[in-house]
């Protein structure tokens, strides 16, 4: 398959990616290009630009303070995976990305890429979400919270690059999707934490448009951290995903499965 | 249209191509190195893996100006001096494989988690093929032959 012509830049650093984007009428960030290269190939991207910033070396690194471990935006899943750092201080996280898609994707893919494209099935909205972590960009610090905002749409603005994401380092956490089993993206993924101040997060993708929270669960685990106790929570199945691989109903199902086996292994 | 240029087993080659054209084509029909296959195009089967900068990706999701510079190696770069890879002369010995379609992308899959794990059981080979699909559905051959592999590999090394 052929995407439509465009052209191809290479940017040196953040600045310069800034500059090419304004410089472009309808220009795109490359970054691994893991979803957006296919999504150009089927020709429902049809960018006149592409502005490849997957060689920018100060948006690839890892950096773990006493509270949280930032990521630069440009770090692939294959590196995340395999940080002795994430491994150490958010093993969840590290799991988190050791699952994406297979090995050749996760040696392209990258963690800015995928919170940026949001899509609805992608797993690193559930560890942003679920941790409660700050996306830095190019302008400003955006909380996970007012972040996601829809199916494939965020708060970022023309010409806002993240360059960074926070992750807080909880005192636990665990992470377990139910992959398709064809592109291992998460049909139900549940991101199960306990932060630091004691507050309790239960974030879910791939099930709804947009990634989202489970606040009956959290209550219910902040009174017991225990598996029976989110066991008969239920989601609402109006407003969940319904495709060929699941009805919305199941997908409500594998949410509280999910979540019962994270909470069954961070606990 | 630029010219794009990288280093393909070995070779520094140097070929005016369009920015869009895939990594996969600008192998198999600008280089004529046919022996990278186009499965799905889609980046789940796997018959396109290639390594770039010493890393398996695939082809067919990657453009080759994103290659500008780097290390390119196909199947057609892993026998030395007419003697086979060791893990293509596992794939022999093991039957690995039936109609071999598939078998380039599996093979370069294979040498790189040799790289990064050395010796492996069954188990990982399998989570490690996650993304490369054969048809035939010879798996357990294919598994076979990259366990062969892993730990003659390893065992050499240490030697």
């Amino acid at each position: 398959m052929i995407t439509y012509p465009f052209n191809y830049k290479r940017a040196k650093s953040v600045a310069d990616a800034v500059e090419m984007l304004k410089n472009s009428p309808d220009g795109k960030l490359l970054a691994g290009g893991q979803t957006l290269i296919a999504a150009m190939k089927m020709r429902l991207a049809n960018p006149s630009d592409l502005i490849d910033i997957s060689g920018i070396k100060e948006l690839s690194y890892m950096r773990a303070s006493g509270d949280a471990i930032a990521i630069g935006a440009a770090t692939t899943h294959f590196d995340v995976a395999n940080s002795a750092d994430v491994k150490k201080a958010i093993p969840a996280l590290a799991y988190l990305a050791s699952i994406i898609g297979d090995p050749a994707v996760r040696h392209k893919g990258t963690l800015g890429g995928s919170v940026a494209n949001n899509d609805p099935a992608a797993d690193y909205p559930a560890a942003v979400l679920g941790l409660n972590a700050t996306v830095k960009t190019n302008k400003r610090s955006i909380g996970a919270e007012v972040f996601f905002t829809g199916m494939f749409s965020t708060a970022l603005e023309e010409g806002e690059i993240v360059t960074e994401i926070s992750f807080p380092i909880p005192q636990k956490a665990s992470y377990k999707k139910f992959a398709n089993p064809a592109s291992r993206y998460a049909m139900a993924g549940a991101f199960v934490a306990k932060l630091k101040d004691g507050s309790i997060r239960v974030a879910i993708t791939g099930a709804g448009p947009c990634v989202f929270r489970v606040p009956q669960m959290e209550a219910a685990l902040a009174k017991s951290f225990t598996p029976d106790a989110v066991a008969k929570i239920i989601v609402d199945a109006s407003g969940l995903n319904s495709d060929i691989h699941g009805s919305a109903e199941y997908r409500a199902n594998l949410v509280t499965v999910m979540a019962k086996r994270a909470v069954a292994e961070a606990a | 249209m630029a010219v794009v240029s990288m280093t393909v087993n070995g070779k520094p080659v140097s070929v005016d191509t369009e920015d869009r054209t895939l990594l996969v084509y600008f192998l198999r029909e600008q280089l004529r190195l046919t022996g990278t296959h186009i499965g799905c195009d889609t980046s789940q089967c796997g018959a396109c893996v290639v390594h770039v900068d010493g890393k398996a990706v695939k082809s067919c999701s990657m453009f080759a100006v994103q290659a500008e510079g780097a290390n390119v190696t196909t199947i057609e770069g892993l026998a030395k001096d007419g003697k086979l890879h060791p893990v293509q002369e596992a794939f022999r010995e093991n039957h690995g494989l039936q109609c071999g379609f598939c078998t380039p992308g599996m093979i370069m899959t294979a040498v790189d988690m040799i790289r990064r794990k050395g010796a492996m059981d069954r188990d990982t080979i399998r989570h490690e093929l996650e993304g490369n699909i054969c048809r035939c559905t010879g798996y357990h051959n294919i598994v076979s032959a990259i366990e062969d592999a892993s730990k003659r590999m390893t065992a050499e090394k240490a030697a």
